[in-house]
């Protein structure tokens, strides 16, 4: 078995962190894993990207082929329009449904959730504001993980929930409590 | 034991494991992570490994080259680019040889993901005659520094370290073992060897001449070399040669029903790419970068052999390999499914809200065009390139690293004025130094604006060589004191700053103009470090 998922947001809105707690839990439950990550020039307020690999199999490539991945995991709209043509047919999008504009052209919101809701398998909530119920804004991408669990399927909730309270450890108690609540509360959303 | 590492990681801890005894480099994307992971390594703390960075390339080059002279195992790091800083000392570090194991590792970056150009540093290696590696994966790098460190020792030759960005930035797990002692200090003693006056230069450049054989013999024999016959004869009849990366998305697309050559050391594996050929209708060259082997390959087997890949539009000319495009140049269809969405805008990078070189940009953009279309501001390479965009469109170049101070003296003597110069504090200090001298040394009437935030900041805010020492490095190389003004960047201070441009340009000789204040992000950071120390 093997999933491919697209990780994708503007520079600074957490996606590595994401790809650090799937790839925990990938290592610990024996997956072979390749993660190719965009560090350098995007990383200022542009769009970034991580390309993700989860197999039971021999994993070749770094980067996935278009119309192979699973997943596109999304912190913004736009972002996951920008990888559909690595979506696979029956392929999931799990998105904030909040827009980040830090471009004069950016598009009409309704034309942008137009577009998604053409796609098979979407879903997309306001991130934010759950994380902000839940524990604090801070936690919005570990919401996002929450939501896109069902999805990754070839590691159970259970396991990326372990991962996610591994990942925050070293920061204490309190930080892995409120990212478990996030996790959580993404999970129940799309539940 | 497994551990995930990014490319990157794994060639430093590859190194470590193999008994480094100091990485020289200066950071740029994709190399930096090598360097910054040996920094934060507990053995490499123990063992006092020199991690420090350097100011530039050929001061790592020659910093490194050194450290071989004395016996121990060095590295040297870069992104490609920097191989042209330092190719002096590079190309000559061949022909004095070395002592102790010396790698030096270029990360290229087709694509240009994050870089002015796509050079492949392939070239570097068969321009000075000394073995090539090229890692296919984050595996055989850890493993492969090992070996390279081996058959620098062996041949007394420095190594060239070829990876791309994909490699660099990409995580696996890797299985790694425990490390090995440091070489002990053993300074070279024959000085022939290393004095290249002509008379010694003549007889090291035979002696590595004569090593050749030797060098093609490792490759040929080398276990990251390997030809991958079919067991029943392939459908399909081109045979293909997969260099580097290349390899795997050869394996992604066609599995095991193609015959292949991987290739990951070099000179090329002659005897196998006549092997290959022979059992194929045509080869197919699969390599990142520009097409280095393909030439070669061609040159091997004749006119008459049909050869395909970069140059005859097999693969794309340009740009990085990807699944998709050697998927297509097999002749593997695509499962793509959707269409790009035409609702859909770039977002290029930007400066941070907050950034001093925002508030520099806001000034000097508003003093330029008081000049109508006179006047001329050279950039450089760093976050403040950014102010080559929207909004602030405010500068005319971008070359390489130092080139903003030096061409804006060669505009300057051919007349042009306002002539203004921008450059960040580590891109002065790696280059912009010489430039200066000559400027100085010529009264250009230049105006410079060294925008210092403290910190390399493009590269992810590492040290910066030269911070707290810009105005006297300014004065020492001759620019007048009353010339060399600092201020601080921010939005309450733009009229200010506007003053202090227009004063300079008006005095005509070299000024410079110093706006300091601290990048946000190593602001936070440092913050950030300081509320953890405090818990602690
Ligand atoms: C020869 C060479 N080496 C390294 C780099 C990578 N690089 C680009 S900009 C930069 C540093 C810029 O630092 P600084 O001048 O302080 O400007 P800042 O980004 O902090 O604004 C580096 C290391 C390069 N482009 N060329």
């Amino acid at each position: 078995m093997k999933k491919d998922i697209i990780l994708c947001g503007v520079g600074g809105q957490g996606i590595l962190s994401i790809a650090t707690i799937i790839g925990e839990a990938a290592t610990a439950a024996g997956l072979n894993l390749k993660q190719a990550e965009v560090h350098g020039m995007s990383q200022r307020g542009g769009d970034v990207q991580s390309n993700l690999r989860l197999s039971t199999d021999v994993i070749y490539s770094d980067l996935i082929p278009m119309g192979e991945a699973d997943v596109i995991i999304s912190m913004e709209p736009m972002e996951a329009l920008r990888y559909l043509p690595y979506l696979s047919k029956e392929g999931a999008v799990v998105t904030s449904s909040q827009s980040f504009v830090n471009i004069p052209n950016y598009p009409e919101v309704s034309a942008i959730d137009a577009e998604l809701d053409k796609l098979p398998k979407v879903a997309k909530l306001d991130i934010e504001q759950i994380a902000k119920e839940v524990a604090t804004v801070r936690s919005a991408n570990v919401v996002l993980l929450g939501m896109a669990a069902p999805y990754i399927g070839i590691l159970s909730t259970d396991e990326l929930r372990g991962a996610v309270a591994r990942v925050f450890e070293r920061k204490g108690e309190a930080v892995v409590e409120a990212n478990l609540k996030a996790f959580d509360a993404g999970v129940a959303a799309v539940g | 034991m497994k551990r995930l590492l990014l490319g990157d990681e794994a060639i430093a801890l590859g190194a470590l494991h193999a008994g480094l005894s100091g990485v020289y480099a200066y950071p740029g994307t994709p190399s930096t992570e090598i360097t910054e992971f040996i920094q934060g390594d507990k053995l490499a703390r123990e063992r006092n490994v020199h991690s420090r960075w350097c100011t530039n390339e050929k001061t790592a080059m020659e910093a490194a080259l050194g450290m071989s002279y004395a016996g121990k195992r060095a590295l040297v790091c870069m992104k490609h680019v920097g191989m042209n800083v330092c190719a002096d000392a590079f190309v000559n570090s061949a022909i004095t040889g070395c002592n102790g194991g010396l790698i030096v590792l270029a990360a290229d970056d087709p694509s240009m993901h994050s870089s002015q150009n796509e050079q492949d540093s392939r070239f570097y290696g068969k321009f000075a005659m000394i073995p090539v590696f090229e890692p296919s994966n984050q595996q055989e790098a850890y493993d492969m520094v090992e070996e390279a460190f081996a058959l620098s020792e062996r041949l007394k030759e420095p190594v060239l370290m070829r990876v791309v960005t994909r490699l660099a930035h990409s995580r696996a797990a890797v299985e790694i073992h425990d490390a090995k002692a440091e070489n002990e200090l053993s300074p070279e003693t024959d000085r022939t060897h290393w004095v290249l006056l002509p008379g010694n230069a003549k007889r090291q450049y035979a002696a590595l001449i004569e090593k050749q054989p030797v060098i093609a013999e490792a490759a040929a024999d080398s276990e990251f070399n390997r030809l991958e016959l079919c067991e029943d004869e392939p459908e399909n009849k081109t045979g293909v040669i997969c260099c580097g990366i290349g390899y795997n998305y050869v394996k992604e697309a066609v599995g095991n029903t193609m015959n292949v050559l991987k290739v990951s050391q070099y000179p090329l594996p002659e005897k196998d790419i006549v092997a290959l050929a022979a059992v194929s209708e045509n080869l197919l060259v699969v390599e990142d970068g520009q097409p280095v082997v393909e030439e070669l390959v061609r040159g091997m087997l004749g006119a008459g052999y049909p050869v395909y890949g970069r140059l005859t539009g097999a693969l794309p000319r340009a740009g990085e390999l990807n699944p998709d495009n050697v998927a297509k140049a097999l002749g593997v269809e695509s499962n793509k499914v959707y269409d790009p969405s035409p609702v859909l805008a770039g977002r290029p990078p930007q400066f941070c809200q907050g950034c001093g070189h925002r508030d520099v940009y806001n000034a000097l953009r508003e003093v330029v065009a008081e000049f109508g279309d006179k006047a001329r501001v050279f950039g450089d390479i760093g976050c403040y390139t950014l102010g080559a965009l929207p909004p602030f469109t405010a500068i005319d170049s971008c070359v390489d690293m130092g080139a903003s101070i030096t061409m804006a003296k060669g505009a300057a003597d051919a007349g042009v004025h306002p002539s203004i110069a921008i450059i960040g504090d580590s891109t002065f200090t790696h280059s912009g130094m010489t430039g200066l001298l000559d400027a100085v040394n010529d009264h250009s009437n230049i105006v410079v604006v060294i925008s210092d935030n403290l910190t390399t900041g493009m590269t992810g805010g590492q040290d910066s060589a030269g911070t707290s020492k810009y105005e006297a490095i300014c004065v020492a190389l001759g620019v007048d004191p009353a010339h060399v003004r600092v201020i601080v960047p921010q939005p309450t201070k733009v009229e200010q700053i506007k003053e202090m441009i227009r004063e300079e340009i008006a005095y005509p000789d070299v000024s410079v103009i110093i706006p300091r204040r601290e990048c946000i992000q190593t602001l936070a950071r440092h913050a950030r470090q300081k509320a953890a120390a405090r818990k602690q």
